[in-house]
């Protein structure tokens, strides 16, 4: 089977700093594959080197089967959209649609036809006479999706595009991308510091820290079996809480409490005991009358409350350790109670201490 | 804080006037609006009324004698040829001063090695006076001395170039020395232009296929007008003034084959002792810099809706 993207062993250095290493990716056909890490991790510069815009140290990059390790970027069948837009800021939205298909020589009927349909597609028809500085934020980023677009091509690579644009607005867009690419059925690579836009839009994400990949699994992977505590603490949020203690026969061990583990889907038979960290997300922690039905039960003592409307976060401390539990939005707490709370140790999730991977 | 004596009580019972805002931006701006009125436009004027007096000395208050001052200048042969001088001096530095920047900056953005020694080095004729660069360009074009000499020093025998002695080209002698000095200050106010343009803005070039030829002429050029409007100002100004070059490379010669406007008013007015004449002159060119300058300013600020 060819993979619509696929990179071998890529290496890209500036100078003595190495960006990526030996990174191997293969992206199916129709793959939301989505690059997610915090800034500095690579992750724009890996869509660069895809998008052939940066030239690799080594390795290659195959798409759709075409070695294109050293084509130029118009002859790779990619379109790209740029976090700033990028559009041609002197000419119209039809002329920022057009430029490139006219200068590749497309002729006119052609033309006329895919910016017709980009345009109905992303529902920028009355705009296409305006220039982009007369447009709003999210209707320019729909202008420079429909730029990709027009170029008919079988990949699409977003560079965070979603980044520039208000809170609001990016939520819609992003349902629009999600619908575009259910309608388009096309390979779409698309970079994010976002976790929700990952969570959201991915078939697959791609974790990825110090130029290589932590983790590469379907966003319900990713949250349910992090790979290790880097991917655990990065999704969620607010962010998992980490108890390091003991895992002793299947029991994890922290202080004066133990926490047997039965349920737990561990990754490898467990033969030595070991130090080990325990990671429970916040909104994982049941409280109330759901308490009595939990394998594990707790007490914890209310530090801070913070109301969020629809949750309502609250700081507690476990012992001596900081604990946060996403309540329901009506929960009453008040600083400096003691409630009680429920663990299911199924849901958790065991790292080793040393190598940080999960058990 | 100010407020006007209206006979009211409370210093927030009424709304202050509006002369009063800012007060102190306004005070600090006196001074400028000043030299603007009294310097500029009162001078300007003052130069326009007396254009049309008998004055031959300051100051001036002479016989009004209408326009025999602008008759005798235009039916001066040496005014015509400063006239026709400076159309070909400014036509010729205007464009090639700005494509030659335009080029040299480009060639720079291309993130080049030693990026900052060659600006330095290209931008280093501007830090010398017109009168230096005069100096050392009529010593390379002297027959004697420069360029010719050393060429045929090498074998060519009968190569010639000697623009500064042939009064049919002297003036293009005086143009190699003003875009020698002007281009790399021009490549600087490109330069900065083009750093301004987002990078991402050729990476969707890059991936749409377009040449960077194309790029630069369909994409940057336009956006980066502002700074091509910058350029072309100060670019104008150094030509209309054009003076001191003139005088250190060839002193208007040979004859009057490379007189300039400027140099013309200079002399009627202090050398001839003919302000009238002289201010005539320069009502002239003032006249010329608002044929350009009036519908121009009409195109960028009347019809503002087109952005």
């Amino acid at each position: 089977m060819t993979y619509s993207v696929e990179i071998k062993q890529l290496d890209l250095a500036f100078g003595a700093v190495k960006v990526l290493q030996g990174l191997d990716l293969n992206i199916n056909e129709g793959e939301f594959l989505v690059l997610l890490g915090s800034s500095g991790c690579g992750k724009s510069t890996l869509l660069n080197c895809i998008a052939g815009l940066l030239e690799i140290t080594d390795g290659q990059i195959y798409i759709k089967g075409e070695n294109v390790t050293w084509a130029e970027p118009s002859e790779r069948g990619i379109g790209m959209v740029f976090q700033s837009y990028a559009l041609y800021p002197q000419m119209t939205v039809k002329g920022n649609l057009s430029f490139g298909l006219k200068n590749a020589k497309v002729p006119k009927d052609e033309i006329e036809k895919r910016v017709a349909r980009a345009a109905e597609i992303l529902q920028i028809g009355p705009l296409l006479d305006r220039k982009p500085g007369a447009l709003s934020g999210g209707q320019r980023q729909r202008v420079a999706i429909g730029r990709a677009l027009v170029r008919d091509v079988d990949v699409f690579l977003f560079d965070e595009p979603l980044s520039n644009l208000d809170a609001k607005l990016r939520v819609d867009l992003r349902v629009e991308l999600k619908r575009l690419h259910n309608q388009l059925e096309n390979t779409m690579i698309y970079v994010t510091h976002d976790q929700i836009e990952a969570m959201t839009l991915a078939d697959r994400i791609a974790i990825m820290k110090g130029g290589q990949i932590m983790q590469l699994a379907s966003p319900d992977e990713i949250y349910n079996r992090p790979r290790n505590l880097y991917v655990a603490d990065f999704i969620g949020s607010p962010s998992m809480n980490f108890i390091e203690g003991h895992l002793e026969g299947g029991s994890f061990k922290v202080d004066d409490m133990v926490l047997p583990m039965d349920g737990y889907d561990f990754a490898a038979p467990q033969t030595a005991d070991r130090p080990a960290t325990i990671g429970i997300r916040p909104e994982h922690v049941v409280t109330g009358e759901l308490v009595p039905n939990a394998p594990l039960q707790f007490t914890v003592d209310v530090d801070l409350v913070e109301p969020m409307g629809s949750d309502t976060l609250v700081y507690a401390k476990l012992g001596q350790h900081p604990f946060r539990i996403r309540m329901d939005g009506q929960a009453k707490v008040t600083v400096g109670e003691t409630i009680a709370i429920g663990v299911d140790p199924s849901r958790a999730s065991l790292f080793d201490k040393a190598t940080e991977d999960r058990l | 804080m100010a407020v006007t004596d209206t006979g009211q009580t409370g210093a927030g019972a009424k709304k202050p006037s509006p002369l009063f805002k800012n007060l102190t931006a306004k005070i600090a701006a006196i001074p400028m609006i000043m030299t603007a009125l009294v310097v500029f436009i009162g001078c300007t004027l003052w130069t326009i009324y007396h254009s049309f007096t008998k004055s031959r000395l300051l100051p001036a208050p002479e016989k009004w004698v209408g326009l025999e001052n602008y008759e005798r200048l235009w039916s001066e042969n040496r005014w015509i040829v400063s006239i026709e001088n400076l159309a070909i001096y400014g036509a010729c530095s205007l464009i090639l001063s700005l494509t030659i920047g335009f080029i040299l900056a480009a060639l720079l953005d291309r993130k080049i090695r030693f990026e900052n020694t060659i600006r330095t080095i290209i931008l280093y004729p501007f830090a010398l006076s017109f009168v230096v660069t005069g100096l050392v360009w009529q010593w390379i074009l002297n027959p004697q001395l420069g360029l010719q000499n050393v060429v045929r020093s090498w074998g060519w025998e009968t190569f010639t170039f000697d623009p500064i002695n042939n009064a049919d080209i002297v003036i293009y002698g005086i143009l190699i020395a003003g875009i020698w000095q002007g281009s790399g200050f021009v490549m600087v106010l490109l330069l900065a232009g083009m750093r301004g343009i987002d990078e991402d803005v050729w990476k969707a070039s890059r991936v749409e296929g377009i040449p960077a030829w194309k790029t630069y002429i369909f994409i940057v050029i336009p956006m980066m007008r502002p700074v091509f409007v910058t350029a072309l100002v100060i670019i104008s100004a150094g030509i209309i003034k054009v003076y001191d070059l003139v005088v250190a490379q060839t002193s208007g010669g040979p004859g009057i084959a490379s007189e300039v406007p400027a140099k013309y008013v200079i002399e009627k007015m202090f050398t001839s002792q003919n302000l009238g004449l002289g201010f005539a002159a320069s009502t002239m060119m003032l006249l010329s810099v608002l044929v350009v300058l009036i519908p121009w300013a009409y195109l960028e600020f009347g019809g503002k809706k087109n952005g």
